[in-house]
């Protein structure tokens, strides 16, 4: 699972208000090569939570975001190049997801967030 | 009958000449599009679709996704051709628009420029003899290479006949050097007979010859590489690699793009979506499909290594009907391609088990120390619900101008009534293209482009909408409704028939309603 994809999801329990961010528990992290494409990038920075992104790539051991952010830093090369990084090539292979507001835990096994609810939690 | 296709190249040399410049000429003109002959209803579509993609109706204006898509080629035919027949005409504003999609494409067999066209050799001489000498004298100088090839459509030329053909075509003063591998001009002498009944068509009342210059044309090598049966890991519903193709064309995918398959399976689709350079993300309620596959290198990703694409970005187990979006995210991705479970192949499941749904039994409450490795319960999901969460989901998720696409399951007992497809505020279909699957069912492509934004208003509709379902299930399955759907038409118009009334998105007219009840009757039998 990437962070760009963390950064979409959230807990849709029922009755959960506050499902968003999902809080990563690391257990392996792997690094893929992803082949950069700024205007994707471009893209995407727009749609992204970015505090939520900052605490993820944290999460996945990776502390080289900025807290914050405005549109101008899309003009550095290298702040586009730790962005692919984080949001596209790190991986959480194992691990887990867990709702802020209830605990519960959606595992993550080969790179595949299960997302699925319980019967009790539609 | 099939269609019987023999080129035959040969070897014409001519005396050297001086050559004169040639400069690109960008004005809008006819090209000879000549299609494969299959798929009949797929090809002006994806010619439309790369049209698009290629900017032949150029550049979108800033801020003007949402105006720049209610635009379309023009065609016209050859005299008393049918509209079934392999050769159109379209109207293209460049020859590199009309080059690209030609090789983009995986139903055009050639894209020309038409140098001459006649009922007779006689018609066709003087046809060539009044192209004007600055469109072919650039390509027949002495310092290129070329090759005629001669193609017929509901004949078949003999060997001898090819050569008198080409001898015949002496007329053009070709001065350059045949070459029969990677010339660089490519001329093609195509005919087609007085009489095409035995190739599936009405007749083509007219003997029409065509002579022109090769643009492009579909590699078709791609699909013997992506076919299904090498592929290591396959469903009971993957995509035929040509189809997949089709459909990724349709959803103009490109590099930079993100695509979205909501019902990813064994990731058929998006595999051709990542093979045009997109990045693709999938979801499926099904485990087993997405992630365990037959082991560690069988399975989804593994899919996508075979043939060296770049892995999906996102892969996740999720319930269409209650996706896990974070709230506020919105027009993300640039195309949702997909062919959704309506149980025509495989039923379509969603979270909650038939017993929960019944009302039967509260809610099974799972023991905290089984959780990890429980297994929720699902039930059948309907062809109108599943609708209903795919649009409601595209219209959301799909940037303006984006588009979505996807198969509509069609009973084709009822070929007199029309058929009625979905709709919604948000989206305008541009096109539907059947592909006939038996004698009872077909399914169509359609494509929509996303015109509209994602209101609060249309969401709230959509939000009502989800729990009228929610309760419709309940209600169905306890009056037993569900069961004369099925098996009583007649109340079964009644029952479903004041339930479509209200649904804002679905078929009005009561014709429409056969071939839901049909679908239904394929989805309930699971209950």
């Amino acid at each position: 699972m990437r962070l760009l994809t963390h950064n979409m999801l959230s807990s849709n329990i029922k009755g959960v208000t506050n499902g968003f961010p999902l809080r990563i528990e690391a257990e392996k992290v792997v690094e893929k090569t992803v082949e950069m494409n700024p205007d994707f990038l471009k893209k995407m920075f727009d749609k992204i939570q970015w505090k939520a992104f900052v605490d993820g790539s944290r999460a996945m051991g990776f502390t080289e975001l900025p807290e914050e952010v405005d549109s101008s830093v899309l003009e550095s090369d290298e702040f586009l190049s730790r962005f692919h990084h984080a949001l596209l090539e790190l991986h959480l292979e194992e691990g887990a997801l867990v709702c802020p507001e209830t605990g519960r835990r959606f595992p993550v096994n080969k790179g595949i967030p299960n997302m699925l609810l319980h019967e009790d939690e539609v | 009958m099939l269609v019987q296709m023999m080129p035959v190249v040969l070897l014409k040399k001519l005396e050297e000449e001086e050559e004169e410049d040639y400069d690109e000429e960008e004005a809008i003109m006819w090209y000879l599009c000549v299609f494969y002959h299959r798929l009949l209803d797929y090809r002006k579509p994806e010619v439309e679709s790369l049209a698009e993609l290629f900017r032949a109706f150029g550049e979108i204006e800033n801020g003007d996704e949402f105006c720049c898509q209610n635009r379309s080629l023009q065609w016209r035919l050859p005299l008393h051709h049918h509209p079934d027949s392999p050769f159109h005409f379209v109207d293209l504003p460049s020859e590199n628009v009309a080059r690209n999609i030609a090789n983009r494409s995986i139903l055009v067999k050639g894209m020309y420029e038409l140098w001459g066209e006649g009922s007779s050799y006689e018609e066709l001489k003087d046809s060539i003899s009044k192209y004007p000498d600055d469109r072919k004298l650039p390509y027949l100088d002495s310092n290129s290479t070329f090759k005629i090839t001669i193609d017929s459509f509901g004949k078949v030329f003999s060997l001898q006949e090819q050569k008198e053909l080409i001898q015949g075509l002496s007329y053009i003063p070709f001065k350059g050097q045949v070459k029969l591998k990677n010339p660089d001009h490519n001329f093609w002498l195509l005919e087609t007979d007085n009489y095409g009944v035995n190739n599936g068509l009405p007749p083509v009342v007219q003997k029409r010859i065509f002579f022109g210059r090769e643009i492009g044309g579909a590699d078709r090598k791609l699909i013997p590489t992506y076919q299904l049966k090498s592929r290591t890991y396959l469903g009971p519903t993957a995509m035929d690699a040509e189809m997949a193709f089709l459909m990724a064309n349709q959803a103009l995918a490109t590099p930079g793009k993100l695509i979205y398959d909501p019902f990813v399976g064994t990731g058929s689709i998006l595999i051709a979506a990542a093979h045009f350079g997109a990045m693709t993300m999938g979801a499926d309620i099904d485990i087993r499909v997405v992630r365990d596959g037959r082991g560690p290198d069988c399975n989804v990703w593994s899919n996508f290594k075979q043939y060296g694409l770049p892995m999906p970005v996102g892969l996740l187990r999720a319930d269409n009907n209650l996706p896990p979006w974070r709230p506020g995210l919105k027009e993300v991705f640039d195309a949702i391609i997909c062919d959704p479970p309506y149980g025509v192949r495989a039923g379509g499941r969603k979270s909650g088990g038939r017993k929960l749904l019944k009302g039967v039994v509260e809610p099974y409450t799972v023991p905290d120390d089984k959780r990890t490795d429980h297994i929720p319960s699902t039930g059948a999901y309907s062809l109108v619900e599943c609708v209903h969460d795919l649009l409601d989901l595209a219209a959301r998720m799909i940037v303006p101008g984006g588009r979505l696409v996807f198969f509509y399951p069609v009973l084709r007992e009822d070929e007199f009534s029309e058929t009625h497809f979905p709709e919604h505020p948000c989206f305008r279909l541009i096109s539907t293209s059947e592909q006939i699957l038996s004698s009872r069912y077909s399914r169509v492509l359609l494509t929509m482009v996303k015109i509209g934004p994602y209101t609060e208003e249309i969401a709230e509709a959509a939000r009502i909408k989800h729990i009228e379902f929610r309760e419709n299930h309940l209600k169905w399955l306890e009056d037993g409704n569900l069961h004369s759907a099925v098996f009583s038409p007649v109340d079964a118009h009644l029952t479903l028939s004041a339930f479509f009334t209200s649904f804002y998105l679905l078929l009005q007219s009561q014709s429409s309603l056969n071939p839901i009840v049909n679908i239904l009757v394929k989805n309930f039998k699971i209950l």
